[in-house]
């Protein structure tokens, strides 16, 4: 139709120049609506590594060791998750202890948050991966403000003030740091899931929790000082006996929202003990398993799910960021040297 | 008379199934994986699961193209654009079988089990290996590159047809 009012030769070029530019136009448009204002994934680690990456490594919580160990399930969960996991019975894990920072040789009483990551691989089809720190909530409820948080604390305590002063959502976070004192173990920590999940039983009812791993039993240990004190003292314990935990899950109550990462659940929240996490056995993180291991919190098993919070939504998609560089440079032997150096 | 000019119906059928899937697939990948918005997981995992089925669509369409007759390429042609024409269509058909295939190994070696529509889960190894994840993740990502600029041949080339050449080959495939 066009073309009987357009001078035929201009009405050809102008329909495969529109096509073109539209496929073209909607890869920018894809872009720019990522870069508008939003912080992206690849901005995000590239803030964690800085200027200097260890090529390889993590971007964050890039020094640690892999454990294993197993799980002891006694069932108290069965009413509430169909997960096999949590029927009573011993399934082994992998995982690994770390400290927060992107630097793998930093000194690790250094560093002001702890972490604890487990990997149930149950079957083929169907793995867990779990990632906890040590502070029990978030200080902001979404990515940008994190951003904004890491930007502070790469500042100095200055900004890291003036960030918490203009982020009152950060009050029940700044309660547990004022009350935290860093534990002189990895074995001695409590560990938190940060974000919420959700549990379905057989009905197809869901219930949302956190969890944490509170400290059971682990052998006592020498002060030793040094750069590797957390992992020294790590393996004289399990040069003695077990480090043991007990799995303890907090059911939301119907004023809880399971979205926001940064408020506290009442105490009067219904807990209850899954069972023990014990673990047996520690290598160093380049040489046991927990290395080509991307703790991603969103590789969930059947009966489990996501919650809509924001936060855990990004860790997934910045820990693939990372993963993916890190994958990269191990493919270009990034760690060979690494490892025969050890 | 007409059936003859165009292409059989199943193969137009899967054609245009194929490109709005693939399309759509090309753009929800350059977006995710920079995103860290909520609705990232939403895409990602839609993404694996329509890969799955632009795999078994592809293998569908390579029986079907292997059964059917084709048209032949216009006599204006010379040979070197009907060689280019025929070595294109060769690389399109390979990129459409490794895309999916190179996606789903590099979950499989993370370690990372493919959920597909909440129906059935495609398994994944029991151990994650890094360098082999390296390997399959880039590979997915260069190729996506290649597919999207044999995409924006592919549509050039039919746009020269229809528009400058004037001849049917377009109007084939409608």
């Amino acid at each position: 139709m066009i073309s009987q009012f357009l001078p035929h030769v201009v009405s050809e070029r102008r329909c495969m120049i529109a096509a073109l530019l539209l496929s073209l136009g909607m890869t920018t448009t894809v872009y720019a609506s990522q870069t508008a204002d939003t912080v992206t994934a690849q901005e995000f680690v590239d803030l964690q590594e800085g200027d200097s990456p260890h090529a390889g490594y993590r971007r964050a919580h890039a020094k640690g060791v892999c454990i294993t160990g197993e799980f002891r399930a006694n069932g108290n969960l069965s009413d509430i998750v169909t997960t096999p996991l949590f029927a009573p019975g011993v399934t082994p894990f992998t995982g690994r202890y770390s400290i927060a920072g992107g630097n793998p040789y930093a000194p690790d009483l250094s560093s002001p948050v702890r972490s604890l990551a487990l990997n149930f691989a149950l079957s083929s089809p169907n793995q867990w991966r779990i990632a906890m720190n040590t502070p029990p909530v978030m200080a902001v409820t979404n990515p940008h403000d994190f951003y904004q948080q890491i930007v502070a604390i790469k500042k100095g305590p200055e900004a890291v003030k003036a960030f918490f002063k203009d982020h009152p959502e950060s009050k029940d976070f700044m309660t547990w740091r004022a009350s935290y004192s860093p534990a002189g173990s990895f074995s001695g920590e409590t560990y938190h899931s940060l974000n919420a999940f959700y549990l379905h039983d057989k009905q197809g009812n869901q219930q949302a929790v956190r969890w944490k791993m509170v400290p059971a039993s682990a052998a006592p240990f020498d002060e030793t000082e040094g750069p590797d004190a957390l992992q020294e003292r790590l393996a004289q314990q399990l040069d003695a006996a077990p480090v043991v935990y007990d799995w303890v899950f907090t059911l939301a109550g119907a004023d809880d929202d399971e979205n926001n990462p940064a408020v506290k659940w009442p105490a009067s929240r219904e807990q209850r003990v899954a069972g023990q996490i014990v673990i047996t056995d520690w290598q160093p993180q380049l040489e046991g398993n927990c290395h080509s291991l991307n703790f991603d919190p969103l590789v969930l098993p059947n009966g489990i799910s996501a919650t809509e919070d924001p936060i855990l939504r990004a860790r997934s998609a910045a820990y693939a960021e990372s993963y993916r560089r890190r994958a990269r440079e191990a493919l270009a032997g990034a760690l060979e040297g690494e490892r025969d150096g050890e | 008379m007409e059936n003859n000019n165009r292409f059989p119906l199943a193969m137009r059928l899967l054609h245009w199934a194929m490109a709005a899937l693939i399309i759509s697939m090309l753009l929800a990948g350059l977006a995710m994986v920079r995103s860290l918005e909520p609705w990232q997981l939403t895409i990602l995992t839609a993404h694996k699961a329509f890969g799955l089925l632009a795999f078994v669509l592809v293998i569908l369409r390579i029986a079907i193209r292997m059964k059917s007759q084709t048209l032949p390429l216009p006599s204006s042609l010379s040979r070197v654009q009907k060689r280019g024409a025929i070595a294109s269509h060769y690389v399109l058909y390979a990129l459409m079988v490794a895309m999916p295939v190179s996606g789903y190994l590099m979950q499989y070696v993370a370690a990372r089990p493919v959920e597909i529509f909440g129906l059935f889960t495609l398994p994944a190894s029991l151990t994650a290996d890094i360098e082999s994840y390296g390997l399959f993740r880039e590979i997915h990502g260069y190729l996506a590159i290649a597919f999207i600029a044999m995409i924006l041949l592919h549509i050039s080339a039919a746009l020269h047809h229809h528009f400058v050449r004037k001849d049917s080959v377009l109007k084939s495939m409608l």
